[in-house]
């Protein structure tokens, strides 16, 4: 009861939001059609291992933790740049952002 | 003198010569592959002469048999092998021999094979037999020995195949080969016995060890020695194993002269007088050599008789010559046995090289039916020839007397078996005089069966081996046994000295006036049969149906072994090993797995739906799945389960 209304924030409820920031992130991955709704998944699926990156870097005072989050941030600069180039590229060949339209490649 | 003969040297030489034309031979010109191909056994040749000079300017210093170790070449145990060759006079005659006649065959080879289209593969195989073949001779132990000998059955069988794309030639290459693995069978258990009864494979060590102890004898010495035997059987055409021999001649003739008569069928000769410590220690196995021998040497020149292939006939006098050879060893007259290797090598290939010559001036023409009156068209053929036949009917004084001699009165001084072997002998070399009288007349004298045909006389690059061959067939036997036996007693044990054996001088007389009496009758019945009455022979043979097909059909070995071998074992393989092994169990075995792999692939494609979010959904199940597996305390929970499941089971 105590810890619930003292200054510090109990670990658990961090990495509660961690894991609900994952999971929807993949639930919106799987259920998603739109190229871009899924792309926006990823993101948030990343963000919420940031967070429990984050949250243990604080709780053991440990650098590393929070140095991993610029990677992963940096990271996925990068393959936002690189992502929304496909995506605008897939779309300028297909007219479409349907990811079960993008075929191509089955057999 | 530094103490060293360089004798790697001879065999390096020949196989340098080997890789330039069988790597470069198709891209250079003719005249280069030529000069390759005859410096090779040339620079050999003359590294025999240095050494041999080295060897007698230095033997003082030198310990023959003189050794020389190039590393070690297994050290398992008790098992030490060396390279190692050595130079001692027994091998150094052999390497005369081999070397230069082997230089000869390679310039007549140059005119013989002049207008063939593998000239350098030709060359690069001849090249590549003389460095098996000096490696053989002048091997120090067993093992380095094996790898000679197996090196020259590939060399032969690669020249006896060399126009592979006729099928008798391909067939009688791999004829060869095989009976050739059947006498290493022999050679490899021999080698096997020694190692595990002496721990040496080194031909030194084994005489010392025998003569240190004198209670090796008989038993396992027997044994080895039967079975260096069957080897030396195989690889010198003897019974029962001499089929391939006649086959080989599909070969071109000067391989025929080298390989088949002159050097690699004297191997086993080489090998029993190499290993004649083993063979002294057992008289059993002696005689069984000197039985092996004479056998070989007359049921070959039966075979003679009658084949009216001019090269057949060749091959089975070779056969009986190396079956004289086995006699001599036979009877402990090492030295009259490699003195008649040495004379055989030069009337032999003599012999061979003037019957491709007719071969050649004739267009291919080999049947002796066809030929006749050459001695006008080819002078120098015909002279030449005359000489090697001569030699070998054993006519003082031509070369093929003076070792022939040797060998028939060691026999006859060897107790009873040797007199009946004698006795043998005897009659061996009236036939051999027979058959190469006959074969002189058919083909040089009389008139042209085929008028058609207009032969020319070969060019000299044929003819000039041919008469330094002629000369040293006529000369060859002039160092005289005596001499030579002196030469070799180190290497082969004494010789018998006629002024003091039994008889004396005036039997050594005798027995030599009874040989060259016998060598001249068969010489007579052929001038009656083939020069005065043409019709005899023909009438003869009405008269004596029987044997005549028995010999016009070799005895029916080849068939006899073909129905009791060479059938049950294509019996076995087709419907056994083909049947059977292949097809049900290795092919099946395949098919099986084929078969589960292309099911499980079946049923795993519906995997690859092509759909990117079961795929992301599988994804995430499957780390789920490992996370699961990560933090679940499976030893806590399988620990539970167990005690669970034994308490269940009682």
């Amino acid at each position: 009861m105590n810890a619930l209304f003292s200054q510090e924030v109990p670990l658990i409820f961090y990495l509660l939001l961690s894991a609900a920031l994952f999971a929807l992130g993949i639930v919106g991955f799987l259920i998603k059609r739109n190229l871009i709704t899924v792309f926006m998944s990823i993101e948030l699926m990343l963000n919420g291992v940031n967070l429990s990156f984050v949250t243990f870097a604080h709780q053991w005072h440990a650098v590393k933790g929070q140095i991993f989050v610029f990677f992963v941030m940096m990271v996925a600069a990068a393959e936002a740049a690189v992502g929304l180039a496909i995506i605008i590229a897939v779309f300028r060949a297909r007219a479409t952002l349907a990811v079960d339209r993008i075929d191509l490649m089955k057999l | 003198m530094n103490g060293s003969l360089h004798l790697w040297l001879i065999p390096l030489l020949p196989f340098a010569g080997f890789l330039i034309n069988g790597l470069l031979g198709r891209r250079l010109p003719k005249a280069l592959v030529s000069t390759v191909a005859l410096l090779a056994p040339l620079a050999a040749f003359l590294a025999v002469l240095g050494s041999a000079f080295g060897m007698f300017g230095a033997m003082p210093m030198l310990n023959l048999p003189y050794t020389e170790t190039f590393g070690t070449w297994l050290n398992i145990g008790a098992l030490h092998v060396d390279f190692s060759l050595v130079l001692d006079q027994l091998s150094l005659i052999m390497l005369l021999v081999i070397t230069g006649v082997g230089f000869l065959i390679h310039v007549y080879s140059v005119g013989y094979m002049a207008h063939d289209k593998g000239y350098a593969r030709y060359f690069s195989y001849l090249n590549l037999f003389l460095f098996f073949m000096t490696t053989l001779v002048l091997a120090g132990n067993a093992l380095v020995m094996f790898v000679g000998w197996e090196g020259v059955g590939l060399a032969s069988y690669l020249l006896i195949g060399f126009w592979f794309s006729k099928t008798n030639a391909a067939a009688a290459g791999k004829k060869a080969f095989i009976v050739n693995r059947i006498g290493d069978v022999g050679f490899l258990i021999g080698m096997f016995l020694l190692l595990a009864n002496f721990g040496t494979l080194t031909f030194t060590e084994i005489a010392t060890k025998l003569g240190q102890d004198p209670g090796w004898s008989g038993g396992v010495v027997t044994v080895i020695a039967l079975c260096l035997l069957l080897g030396a059987a195989g690889k010198s055409a003897q019974l029962p194993l001499y089929i391939w021999l006649p086959d080989a001649m599909e070969g071109p003739t000067p391989v025929s002269a080298l390989i088949h008569a002159a050097t690699m069928v004297t191997a086993g000769v080489y090998m029993i007088a190499r290993n004649q410590v083993l063979f002294d220690h057992s008289p059993f196995a002696l005689s069984v050599v000197a039985i092996v021998g004479g056998a070989t040497a007359l049921f070959a020149a039966t075979i003679a008789l009658v084949q009216n292939d001019i090269k057949r006939v060749l091959a089975y006098s070779t056969i009986s010559q190396l079956g004289y050879m086995f006699l001599g060893c036979g009877v402990a007259a090492y030295s009259a046995a490699v003195f008649h290797l040495m004379t055989h090598a030069f009337f032999k290939a003599l012999l061979f090289l003037a019957a491709g010559s007719v071969i050649h001036g004739l267009g291919g023409e080999q049947d002796l039916r066809k030929m006749g009156g050459l001695r006008k068209r080819m002078p120098v053929t015909f002279w030449t020839m005359t000489a090697g036949v001569i030699a070998i009917a054993g006519i003082w004084p031509f070369a093929g007397f003076f070792s022939k001699d040797a060998i028939l009165y060691s026999a006859f001084q060897h107790g009873s078996l040797g007199k009946a072997l004698w006795f043998v002998g005897l009659l061996t070399a009236l036939l051999t005089a027979f058959y190469m009288f006959r074969l002189w007349y058919m083909t040089f004298l009389g008139e042209s069966r085929s008028p058609q045909v207009h032969p020319h006389e070969s060019p000299w690059s044929m003819l000039g081996p041919l008469v330094i061959l002629a000369v040293l067939s006529i000369c060859g036997g002039w160092v005289g046994i005596d001499r030579f036996g002196s030469l070799l007693a180190s290497a082969t044990g004494p010789t018998i000295d006629p002024a003091t054996a039994a008889g004396g001088k005036s039997l050594d007389l005798i027995l030599s006036g009874i040989a060259v009496a016998v060598a001249l009758l068969g010489w007579l019945i052929a001038h009656i049969f083939y020069k005065q009455k043409p019709q005899q022979p023909a009438q003869l043979a009405a008269a004596l149906p029987g044997g005549y097909k028995l010999l016009v059909n070799k005895y029916w070995v080849d068939e006899f072994y073909g129905a009791v071998v060479v059938k049950p074992l294509m019996l076995f393989s087709t419907y056994f090993l083909g049947w059977v092994v292949d097809k049900a169990i290795l092919g099946g075995g395949a098919w099986l797995l084929g078969g589960t792999a292309t099911f499980a692939g079946a049923l795993l494609q519906r995997w690859q739906s092509g759909n990117i979010r079961s795929y992301a959904a599988w994804l995430a199940a499957g780390a789920a799945a490992l996370l699961l597996f990560a933090f679940i305390p499976w030893t806590t929970v399988l620990a539970d389960i167990g005690i669970h499941l034994t308490q269940a089971g009682h």
